[in-house]
């Protein structure tokens, strides 16, 4: 048996520590400041690919929504490269980091401003469609819940080793739909945690 | 070397719904989680170089003009994963009540007062021996809403990467010989004793620091092993 360290909530007072900046309110005064260590703003001067906006909320079992969650995101760039020693491939955009974190706002909110994965590979050499994976936490969470987002204008999404292990009629909630808004592509991507049309989770 | 996470070792962690702790109710997954296998995605994650925090982060103790209010401690330990390895170079960070119980934070209501002189927030970069260094004071117990008179241990909360996005680990820190143990159902969510006692740390002599700190040792341990060559054969 393993002998890890367990897991524990992330509570409801995370933001000033791990998000200060991010889009929930917590301040009591403006004495307290904290810089980011990682924001909602994945994109850097050297990155290349196509510009996009994911927006989305968190919503518990009564569709109420997650005022306390945090998201994280972790993706390939636009070459389907992760900036990892894992992934060995040369990386032109050396800065772009593919790891992105929002707290939510009184409204369940987050946003990541980042660019379009590319496809990765996947399984037995067979490519994955472009997807970023997602990390979920937040009070009422004793451990993190992890999901992928895809994309719906991708015809790769049909042969995607992952997204054909889930069952077709819940697929629908792996799939952000595009918004276009002053020229950006936004894809809207709301996480529901529990009941009616719940979101796939993975056990990994 | 490569690594593998089994799914075994999260035996031990706290189921998702867990009653006791009342707002797991409505946020919990209820249908099914889907096995997947670990792809190229899964078994990579952030990685962070040191210029991404300031030594000073690592000094809760002086971010302000002043110095905090409470019992000022040590708090170190090394980040291993599941053989025991160092975890070098990896981004742990902390979060914490005051020494008086209460959070910098609007929706903390406890009439307990705030602390001028302390956010209560750190982070630093572990060394190539996997090891990391807190300076803080020592956070005060403090009541919370979940049944009638609930009150939570002294914690100190982490945050730690590691090699992979599936060893990604938020946990909390708890102190030796706290008497709301057995009390706490955040705490009680780990069922095996055992496993809740990888989350107390151990008071630390040795690196006690006379007439100035008490000092605590909390080593945490993340998923990832070495594949043996019967889990290379499977990929």
């Amino acid at each position: 048996m393993s002998d890890i360290t367990p897991s524990q909530t992330v509570g409801p007072f995370f933001a000033y520590g791990l998000a200060p900046h991010s889009r929930c309110d917590w301040k009591p005064s403006d004495i307290y400041d904290w810089k980011d260590t990682v924001g909602a703003n994945l994109l850097t001067p050297d990155v290349s690919g196509t510009k996009i906006r994911i927006e989305g909320r968190v919503l518990d079992g009564d569709g109420m929504p997650i005022n306390d969650a945090m998201v994280e995101v972790w993706q390939a760039d636009a070459q389907g490269r992760y900036a990892h020693p894992s992934d060995s491939r040369a990386r032109p955009n050396t800065k772009f980091m593919g790891f992105g974190r929002s707290a939510t706002d009184k409204n369940g909110v987050f946003s990541f401003d980042t660019i379009k994965p590319g496809p990765v590979s996947g399984p037995n050499g067979k490519a994955q469609a472009p997807h970023i994976v997602f990390c979920i936490f937040s009070r009422g969470m004793l451990r993190q819940i992890y999901t992928r987002l895809y994309f719906a204008d991708e015809a790769a999404n049909d042969g995607d080793p992952i997204l054909s292990l889930v069952p077709a009629d819940r697929r629908g909630t792996l799939i952000a739909h595009k918004e276009v808004r002053g020229g950006l592509p936004v894809y809207r991507f709301d996480v529901r945690v529990q009941g009616e049309n719940e979101t796939v989770f993975f056990d990994i | 070397m490569t690594l593998v996470f089994p799914k075994e070792s999260l035996s031990a962690f706290p189921k998702h719904l867990t009653p006791g702790y009342r707002s797991t109710v409505k946020r919990s997954p209820s249908k099914p989680l889907i096995v997947v296998p670990h792809t190229l995605s899964e078994l990579t994650g952030p990685v962070y170089g040191h210029d991404a925090v300031q030594e000073s982060d690592a000094d809760l103790t002086k971010q302000h003009k002043g110095e905090p209010l409470g019992e000022r401690i040590i708090v170190h330990g090394q980040v291993l994963d599941e053989d025991k390895r160092p975890v070098p170079d990896t981004l742990v960070e902390i979060w914490q009540a005051n020494a008086c119980g209460r959070y910098v934070h609007n929706v903390d209501q406890h009439p307990a007062p705030l602390d001028p002189n302390f956010t209560g927030a750190g982070r630093t970069i572990t060394d190539k021996k996997g090891y990391y260094r807190f300076v803080t004071v020592k956070p005060g117990a403090y009541p919370w809403g979940n049944h009638h008179n609930a009150w939570r241990p002294n914690h100190i909360h982490f945050s730690v990467f590691g090699h992979s996005f599936l060893s990604r680990l938020v946990t909390q820190m708890y102190f030796p010989g706290d008497p709301l143990f057995p009390f706490d159902p955040i705490f009680n969510s780990v069922a095996d004793e055992k496993a809740r006692q990888r989350m107390v740390s151990t008071f630390d002599l040795e690196n006690t620091i006379p007439d100035w700190a008490l000092c605590f040792r909390f080593d945490i341990v993340l998923r990832g092993r070495e594949a043996t060559p019967q889990d290379t054969d499977k990929h």
